[in-house]
């Protein structure tokens, strides 16, 4: 099978692929979550966009107290709101982490010192505890949600991209940045291919018996031997095929390499820039007038 | 008693989402046993859902498919049995080679009916036979094999479960034109032997005029004609309607007999053909 190399590009980086793809195992996965929009949140360059949404995480766990946590977190509903893309998908992308939000809030409650509001044996619920535990679950929801905000209404190449940018400060280390982001962009773009293809497989194995719906953990594992195989195979003379794809097009890594959308900051970012460092000042500012709770 | 019917079937990808697409829609036929069907169609007409339903890998939305007079879906924890019964070849099978010999891989599906050593062992000798690959090579790795090599070792793992019903799905695709003839006679050879039903999906009119009795026409999800082959291949500008051919040879003597020169338009291979015009050139000349 060729490379599909010629396939339009934004089919699968844009995370839709047509129903009849999205078969078996493909079907229950989300794959890539950009969901286009117009929203001022979908207009900011990618840069930017990275940028603060890393600061305003940053910031959830500079909180120390619930009013500069309560502010950092409506600034975060607002943004999330601005984009313009239902809250249930938000709500959504909770649900991925939601045993590991109830399992580190459960156990923060048990943890912390302060007033004693309730004992049986050796388990206590303090006052610290309780402070703990809302805390550390708004920081983890919140902290999920503004992460949804960047992989929602960032294309995976525009991320990429401005990664790349991001780290270009990095190469005084010789860390070599555009091979790093060129292969990030490479595993995004592959992922369905690969699940396409490891489908396939499952059903050609199926249609000789193989069950891979039985048996104990042990068994099942096994089953999979006849499905990794050939997909690595197939991984690795598809790399080659690549490899050999992108150097016929004179390929040679970042070095002079120009780009088709060039990234440039508008004063969208700006403004949000601008914003933003008033919210950060605010949360500095409520955290040192306020006691601390945590 | 027809080894495959399936009645009033339909088959929709992504039920309940915002994907939802028909790709089968009310679709009825019957294969006599020992038959060598044809299977054609444009890309996306539903030939793959078809024939992934036949064998059980898919499960119909509405209608249902009977093998040998039972429903195959009447015990859906046996579905592998009927695997086991429609043996199913699919596009670029040499992908799906993984152990560490041949032998052993075409093994793999005796080895899961749960048939005994000795069974076995006759099973992948004669599978190999039918496909051409000679003994010594079933100790190679299949990954040292030649693409055609691959390709038939693959097909062989499937003939080893010795199926009521095989289908293979484009098993010429992407093969030089002596592989594809070779492959494709040692299809014919097989379905001679062992007499059972085989249904071939093709891009290739040639290959379908060559070897199948007769043909099942999809287009859009629908079944658009299944019909002898020779009738089939006489409905050229309604083949051509829906995206398809017939095989050129016919074209040619369908042309001929448009230009008044009186040959049996129905012939379906470059043989046949040569024979038509010989006889034709000599009844002219009185030889």
């Amino acid at each position: 099978m060729p490379v599909l190399m010629h396939e339009p590009k934004m089919r699968i980086v844009g995370g839709r692929i047509p129903a009849v793809r999205r078969m078996g195992l493909v079907r229950d996965i989300t794959l890539g979550q950009y969901m286009p929009g117009k929203s001022l949140i979908h207009r900011m360059d990618a840069r930017a966009k990275t940028l603060l949404l890393i600061i305003i995480i940053v910031f959830i766990f500079v909180c120390r107290n619930f009013i500069s946590l309560l502010t950092i977190s409506l600034f975060s509903l607002i943004v999330i709101l601005m984009t313009k893309i239902s809250f249930f998908k938000y709500l959504k992308s909770l649900k991925v982490i939601l045993a590991m939000i109830i399992f580190t809030g459960v156990l923060n409650l048990f943890w912390g010192s302060g007033r004693v509001l309730w004992q049986w044996w050796f388990l206590k619920i303090t006052e610290g505890g309780v402070n703990n535990a809302i805390f550390i679950t708004v920081r983890i929801a919140v902290m999920m949600m503004v992460s949804s905000v960047l992989t929602y209404t960032t294309s995976a190449t525009e991320l990429t991209e401005a990664i790349e940018r991001l780290m270009k400060p990095l190469k005084v280390f010789h860390i070599k940045v555009h091979e790093i982001a060129m292969m990030m962009t490479i595993a995004l773009r592959f992922i369905p291919v690969l699940l396409e293809e490891a489908d396939k497989i499952m059903n050609a194995q199926k249609a000789r018996g193989a069950d891979m719906e039985n048996g104990n953990v042990f068994r099942r594992v096994k089953a999979l031997v006849p499905v990794l195989i050939p997909l690595f195979v197939s991984s690795i003379r598809r790399a080659g095929d690549l490899a050999m794809a992108m150097e016929c097009r004179c390929y040679n890594g970042g070095e002079n390499r120009t780009k088709m959308k060039i990234m440039h900051f508008s004063h969208i970012d700006l403004f949000a820039a601008i914003i933003s460092f008033l919210i950060f000042c605010a949360v500095i500012y409520l955290n040192l007038i306020y006691p601390a709770v945590i | 008693m027809s080894v495959i019917k399936a009645e009033n079937i339909k088959f929709i990808y992504g039920t309940g989402t915002s994907f939802e697409k028909t790709a089968l829609d009310d679709v009825s036929f019957e294969i006599e046993e020992g038959e060598f069907v044809g299977i054609i169609g444009h890309t996306g007409s539903g030939k793959s859902t078809l024939v992934q339903l036949l064998n059980g890998l898919l499960r119909p939305t509405e209608g249902a498919i009977y093998l040998n007079g039972r429903d195959i879906w009447e015990k859906p924890k046996k579905i592998r049995e009927i695997r086991f019964k429609v043996g199913m070849v699919f596009q670029y099978p040499e992908y799906q080679l993984f152990e560490e010999t041949v032998y052993k891989d075409i093994s793999f599906g005796p080895k899961n009916m749960g048939l005994g050593v000795d069974e076995i062992d006759k099973r992948v000798r004669s599978a190999a036979r039918f496909v051409g690959i000679p003994e010594s090579r079933l100790i190679c790795s299949p990954f040292e094999l030649s693409g055609g090599e691959k390709r038939r070792a693959a097909i062989a793992g499937v003939i080893a479960m010795d199926p009521d019903v095989l289908i293979l799905d484009e098993p010429t695709a992407g093969l030089d034109p002596l592989g594809r003839d070779a492959l494709l006679s040692q299809i014919a050879d097989y379905h001679s032997v062992r007499k059972n039903t085989v249904l071939l999906v093709s891009h290739s009119m040639e290959d379908i005029a060559r070897t199948a009795d007769r043909v099942l026409v999809m287009s859009q999800g629908k079944k658009f004609m299944f019909d002898t082959t020779k009738s089939v291949f006489s409905k050229g500008e309604e083949l051509e309607e829906i995206g398809l051919r017939v095989p050129q040879i016919t074209k040619i003597m369908q042309l001929l007999r448009k230009e008044g020169i009186d040959v049996d338009s129905t012939v379906l291979t470059v043989e046949q053909g040569f024979n038509e015009i010989r006889r034709y050139a000599a009844d002219r000349l009185n030889l």
